[in-house]
């Protein structure tokens, strides 16, 4: 069985993001970039489950400018069998990138296609529910422990809900994705670094798969969030019930 | 305008977030028809329709889907409802409550319904306009609709509060006619169990009060301060990542961007530093006060009032001096 994960390029999550002047969105230019933190616990999965034997390859998938490249090679070099790049300088919206993957899911025929829950950069927590949905494939969301049994052929998914925790068992083939505690994900190390050159990126255009880019959603402006007033440091305890309760009013 | 409510009920009673989405709607348009959808079976989702049918005044109908297919509320069967009911009602906008329930139903079924949706709304400008925070908040993006109907949206429920005189006449209840309905992703995920932590105190989400304990905590033992405190002025727990990951409390306690949203009157933060992608999930708090060791701490830079000094002895004499809660 075959494993895709698709990565994603986005702002590093220790980078202190500035608004563009003209508020046109978040200044990318000489900013460091990563993969998106879910995206590593994503393929981390992939690699444990072959690592266990029950997959016979991790296919890394990355859309976007001609950068993902290095995305895709970090993801090569934490153990990634192959990559594929879709190219595109056009902005993709989740919907998009979903129906591209699910263009590939029609050339690459996986098994399971494991996603991060969401982009640390635009928070949309879509991408995976909505190639689920394309696809008629189950899906386990929020996923804090996977368990696949490829005779049966199902995947036993613990997931983060937001009174607990909460277990489905899916029908492969499914799309799972990836809450924080799945996993820790590994470093690449530097010989993995240097296979990781050596190993096949492919590329496709949207044109190629069949899909248009386009998009039904248009960003407006992006504005910096209103700042909270300074606050002031108080030096008791008595001090501190005082003023909740005298001037803030709040106990 | 006429506005699909997606609604979540448990033990016969509707989620109070599937209520802010109501209050939603009424912000898209005051004039909005609203039909709220409820799927599952028995008399727990009888119960749950009569609760919706007069638990908010805006509601002018309840739609429910009762069949086993929908005992639990997941994706699958659920995308497939919203795809049905829109076809017969052809309604302008889908609005749902952004929690886990919400996050994981609504993209599907706008995959199916081919619209990209907008996810985590904190204000609706117009009936086609919404802003959303992006980058864990640290940015607000302004995003229009331009797509044929419906306009499918979550909500953030911290953001669209209830108002406290939501009585309301019956709205009328009818039953979601289930023979033309799409099989196809039927009994591909089966329900296996729930595991919740049971507790007496407030839901984090709708709370009140919030008490909050990081990494400094030190253990799940030392944790029980923060509990401790939590009863005392009637709040809610919670807990940075660094806290959940280190196995003092359990996932559901997340505060911040990938965790639970707060926006309680008063937040109290003990031993959290401040990183970004937890203050995410607390800057709609009313007051926020944080006690730390270190004065350098992030967190001092939101909080309206700061008290830089070891946890472990202010606890004790907040717990002392504070009064009784009833």
């Amino acid at each position: 069985m075959k494993i895709m994960v698709a990565i994603k390029r986005v702002v590093d999550y220790a980078v202190k993001i500035r608004v563009k002047s003209d508020k046109s969105g978040v200044e990318t230019l000489n900013v460091k970039m990563s993969m998106n933190p879910f995206c590593e616990i994503a393929l981390e999965e992939a690699l444990r489950i072959k690592q266990s034997g029950l997959a016979s390859e991790v296919v890394a998938v990355s859309m976007g400018p001609s950068q993902c490249v290095d995305t895709l090679r970090t993801g090569l070099a934490m153990g990634a069998d192959r990559g594929i790049h879709v190219e595109s300088t056009a902005a993709l919206y989740p919907l998009t990138v979903a129906k591209l993957l699910k263009a590939l899911v029609d050339v690459e025929k996986p098994g399971v296609i494991i996603l991060g829950k969401q982009a640390i950069d635009d928070d949309c927590n879509q991408t995976g529910q909505m190639v689920a949905g394309l696809l008629g494939w189950p899906q386990g969301t929020f996923a804090s422990k996977v368990l696949l049994d490829t005779e049966k052929q199902v995947a036993t998914v613990e997931r983060e809900v937001d009174d607990g925790l909460e277990t489905l068992c899916l029908d492969l083939p499914a799309v799972i994705t990836t809450d924080l505690r799945l996993n820790q994900p590994r470093y690449a190390t530097l010989p993995n670094i240097m296979k990781a050159k050596s190993k096949v990126i492919k590329k496709y255009t949207p044109q190629e798969l069949n899909v248009e880019v386009k998009s039904d959603i248009e960003i407006v402006e992006v504005t910096e969030p209103p700042k909270r007033k300074a606050g002031v440091i108080i030096s008791s305890v008595d001090e501190l019930i005082d003023k909740l309760r005298n001037e803030a009013h709040v106990i | 305008i006429s506005t699909l409510i997606l609604a979540e009920h448990d033990g016969g009673a509707i989620k109070s977030q599937s209520i802010s989405a109501v209050e939603a709607a009424k912000s898209v348009d005051k004039q909005t028809s609203i039909s709220l959808l409820l799927a599952g079976s028995g008399p727990s989702l009888q119960q749950a329709a009569a609760h919706a049918a007069s638990c908010h005044p805006s509601i002018s109908q309840v739609l429910v889907a009762d069949s086993d297919k929908f005992t639990h509320p997941l994706a699958e069967t659920w995308a497939r409802l919203v795809q049905l009911v829109q076809q017969k009602g052809g309604y302008s906008h889908i609005i749902t409550a952004s929690n886990s329930f919400g996050k994981n139903i609504l993209p599907r079924a706008a995959a199916l319904l081919d619209v990209s949706p907008i996810t985590d709304v904190i204000a609706i400008s117009s009936s086609n306009q919404f802003v959303r925070p992006i980058y864990a908040g640290n940015a607000l993006c302004t995003v229009r609709y331009s797509g044929n109907n419906p306009c499918m949206l979550s909500v953030r429920s911290t953001s669209f509060a209830v108002s406290m005189d939501s009585k309301s006449n019956e709205a009328p209840i009818s039953q979601v006619d289930l023979s033309t309905f799409n099989e196809d992703s039927v009994g591909k995920s089966r329900y296996i169990n729930h595991t919740a932590q049971v507790t007496e105190r407030p839901d984090l989400g709708n709370a009140q009060v919030v008490i909050t304990g990081g990494r400094a905590l030190k253990s799940a033992e030392n944790f029980k301060m923060i509990e401790k405190l939590a009863e005392k002025l009637g709040a809610a727990v919670g807990a940075t990542r660094a806290a959940v990951d280190a196995g003092f409390v359990p996932n559901d306690l997340q505060v911040g961007q990938t965790g639970k949203i707060v926006a309680p009157k008063l937040y109290m933060a003990f031993g959290v530093s401040g990183a970004i992608q937890h203050l995410a999930g607390i800057r709609d708090s009313k007051v926020i006060v944080a006690v730390n060791k270190d004065a350098d701490a992030p967190i001092f830079q939101v909080a309206d009032y700061g008290l830089v000094g070891d946890l472990f002895e202010v606890i004790p004499e907040l717990l002392e001096k504070l009064p009784e809660k009833k």
